[in-house]
């Protein structure tokens, strides 16, 4: 893991550019949300099949629970993203926003046996683009960038005088 | 919380590592400073382009509602009940207590304990099952069920139970108890009762709420208002020389949807309207009216003789006539009393459209041929030639292929259900520059409207599922779920205290049963009916 701290040339670039983009997608989600006088996350759960689907269930059968998880949603996409995007407390960021992935995607995995009322996309078994980018969070943290493109360099350095 | 707390994380040395590898130190500096702020104007990318994404949303969203002049506003509740000192308590009582009456009874305050202990298990079963918190949650409406009445034991007692319970929404305190009559004017007698729920089978309401009217008793009735055509007149004027406050039982009338929707009428978003489809489309027995035949009923516990009093004919006892009496003309009138009066009613809501011209109706037994002589399939045309309009009804018990309530303009098409949806027509004369302009796409609903509400619905049968999607069920008010049945009992308590009229009085009243008799009668005398307004009579 130490080697990841000097990356450099395209492989820098190319890590940088994979965090960058994930950050976008995950910023403009949340913007778009919070955007959204009408958005909630009731339906999402509520049709939540999978492992965690008592879990989900509870969290919407409550008006002051699903408040809290809509906010945590809208803000956690938002902050996620943008930490990303600008190298900031990354590696803290990428964990989180692992752990965010992962949570949506065992509301309705694509596991044989479960139908999701939502129509999708495409056509997933096992996996789907939410678990790739869920594993792709979790290189991002193991292989961290934002020290060299990004905020980061300024805190780490500030950090060590 | 940042990485430097992280005893792994490997950060630290690193950008000394890459100083190290870029030679001196100016130049390290100046590619640090680089390197850092490197993203900046990828955040500023995606600002810009989510921001200019947003103006062009809103401005297409706001040509659109500034064209159609409509508001987001949903009805508030304005409770004038609150804190309302006990001398302004109201005395009711419950003439039949089946299924509708139960539920009345119980949107009025005054739940069966048998039901309360099923919601409370429902609730441990389903955790998504909120109905008795929501149910708790509705305001008080400061009753007394003092009275009962109902022909069959059982209910009787049940009835009597629920006027005593200690669960009670609002924080109401436990009712003082009711008593039981055999008979509905003995409860008519007592000078402390103030006014009637009538919820019996359709062949009592017109001669109870004449009775009630008389003793200056203010009455609920439940759809439809009469059996027959002949009784209409005779309610309409008891009601207007009593001067009593008559609610007839369409609770849909508190849908915000049916607001919305009429809003939508009024300011011509539709166009000409030539045409309206409303329908049933139900596919379970319950459905169709094959109620449970409790087990406890028969010939000592159902008082058979009073029930058949106001009857069309005189027959033995008949479990299935007493528990499912819908299926059979001479208690009520079929589909023409018990859903197209909701259809219609809505529809009367909305475009205030009153008696038609004519009807001509048509159907038959096709499915539960289960001794019953009403239709389970019913179609009815009316014509209103003076509005340049056309209403379908079109029912079948035998199939749930939901088919909505369209109303059909020349420039654009409205959906009423639970919410409203509202599609441009392609070649709309009104629309035709936003359509041009591609402000406005006909395959995207031009204004949708749906009760604002964050939570679960937790439905449990088809028929339900039927209702809720009517709005029969339940509504919104300040995103809270609220019963329609709590809403227009309140409307009605609400006159009774304050004055004015409810909202669906004698004269909506008055409307709707001439209307769907057109169709019932249209449908027995094989032919078509019209309604002659100086005889005041169908013809």
């Amino acid at each position: 893991m130490s080697n990841s701290a000097s990356l450099t040339g395209a492989r820098l670039w190319a890590m940088a550019a994979l965090r960058i983009l994930i950050g976008w997608h995950l910023l403009y989600e949340g913007i778009a949300k919070l955007w959204n006088p009408y958005w909630t996350s009731a339906g999402f759960l509520a049709d939540s099949q999978g492992p965690l689907a008592g879990l989900y269930l509870w969290m919407a059968g409550d008006p002051g629970r699903l408040t809290v998880v809509d906010v945590l949603n809208q803000w956690g996409l938002t902050l996620i993203g943008l930490a990303l995007i600008l190298g900031v407390f990354s590696r803290f960021a990428t964990l989180m926003g692992a752990v965010l992935l992962g949570l949506y995607y065992l509301g309705t995995p694509p596991w044989p046996g479960i139908e999701s009322s939502a129509p999708a996309e495409g056509s997933y078994l096992i996996v789907n683009k939410t678990l790739i980018e869920c594993v792709a969070m979790i290189v991002l943290w193991l292989v961290p960038t934002g020290h060299q493109v990004g905020f980061d360099a300024y805190l780490t350095r500030g950090g060590n005088r | 919380m940042s990485d430097q707390n992280d005893p792994k994380a490997p950060e630290d040395k690193s950008p000394k590592q890459s100083a190290g590898d870029s030679g001196s130190g100016a130049g390290v500096d100046r590619r640090s400073l680089f390197k850092g702020l490197a993203t900046i104007p990828v955040l500023g990318a995606l600002g810009a382009t989510a921001w200019a994404k947003r103006s062009a949303d809103d401005a297409k969203r706001q040509a659109i509602v500034d064209e159609l002049g409509v508001t987001g506003d949903a009805p508030a509740i304005i409770d004038r009940l609150t804190s309302r000192p006990p001398s302004d308590r109201i005395n009711v009582g419950i003439i039949g207590y089946g299924g509708e009456g139960e539920a009345l009874v119980r949107a009025a305050g005054f739940p069966a304990p048998d039901w309360v202990d099923t919601q409370r298990q429902a609730q441990i079963n389903d955790p998504r099952n909120r109905r008795l918190e929501e149910y708790l949650a509705h305001g008080d409406l400061n009753l007394e069920l003092t009275g009962v009445c109902d022909l069959f034991d059982h209910r009787a007692n049940r009835a009597v139970a629920a006027s005593s319970i200690e669960t009670r929404p609002g924080g109401a305190p436990a009712g003082r108890g009711a008593t039981r009559y055999q008979r509905y004017t003995e409860m008519l007698e007592d000078p402390d009762l103030d006014a009637v729920i009538i919820a019996t089978p359709d062949h009592w309401h017109a001669q109870i709420t004449i009775d009630a009217a008389a003793a200056g008793k203010h009455v609920y009735c439940e759809k439809a208002m009469t059996r027959t055509a002949d009784e209409v007149l005779p309610v309409v004027n008891a009601v207007k020389e009593s001067g009593i406050k008559f609610q007839l039982g369409h609770q849909n009338r508190q849908l915000e949807s049916h607001e919305k929707a009429r809003e939508v009428y009024e300011k011509e978003i539709l166009g000409p309207v030539t045409l309206i489809e409303t329908t049933t489309n139900r596919n379970d027995r319950w459905g169709a009216w094959v109620w449970d035949i409790h087990p406890d009923g028969n010939p000592d516990t159902i008082d058979w003789a009073q029930f058949q009093e106001n009857a069309g004919h005189d027959v033995p006892f008949s479990l299935e006539r007493f528990f499912r009496w819908r299926c059979w003309f001479d208690y009520g009138t079929g589909l023409g009393g018990d859903l197209l009066s909701h259809e219609y009613d809505a529809v009367n809501q909305i475009m205030r459209v009153g008696i038609p011209k004519s009807a001509m109706a048509s159907g038959g037994i096709y499915h539960y041929k289960d001794g019953r002589d009403v239709p389970d399939t019913f179609q009815v045309a009316y014509e209103y030639p003076e509005r340049d309009l056309t209403l379908l009804y079109s029912a079948t018990l035998a199939s749930g292929r939901g088919r909505g309530k369209v109303f059909m303009g020349h420039d654009a098409a409205m959906e009423v259900g639970s919410g409203v949806r509202v599609l441009a027509e392609p070649l709309s004369t009104r629309y035709a520059d936003m359509i041009e302009e591609e402000v406005v796409d006909p395959d995207r609903p031009l204004l949708t409207y749906r009760p604002g509400f964050r939570g679960l619905d937790a439905v449990t049968t088809a028929t339900e599922e039927y209702f809720a999607s009517r709005g029969l069920l339940f509504t919104y008010r300040g995103g809270q779920r609220v019963s329609t049945l709590w809403l227009h009992i309140k409307d009605w308590l609400d006159t009774i205290r304050f004055g004015g009229e409810p909202a669906c009085n004698i004269d909506r009243g008055f409307e709707e049963a001439i209307t769907c008799h057109m169709a019932t009668m249209s449908y027995q005398l094989g032919r078509k009916v019209e309604w002659d307004p100086v005889q005041q009579q169908i013809v």
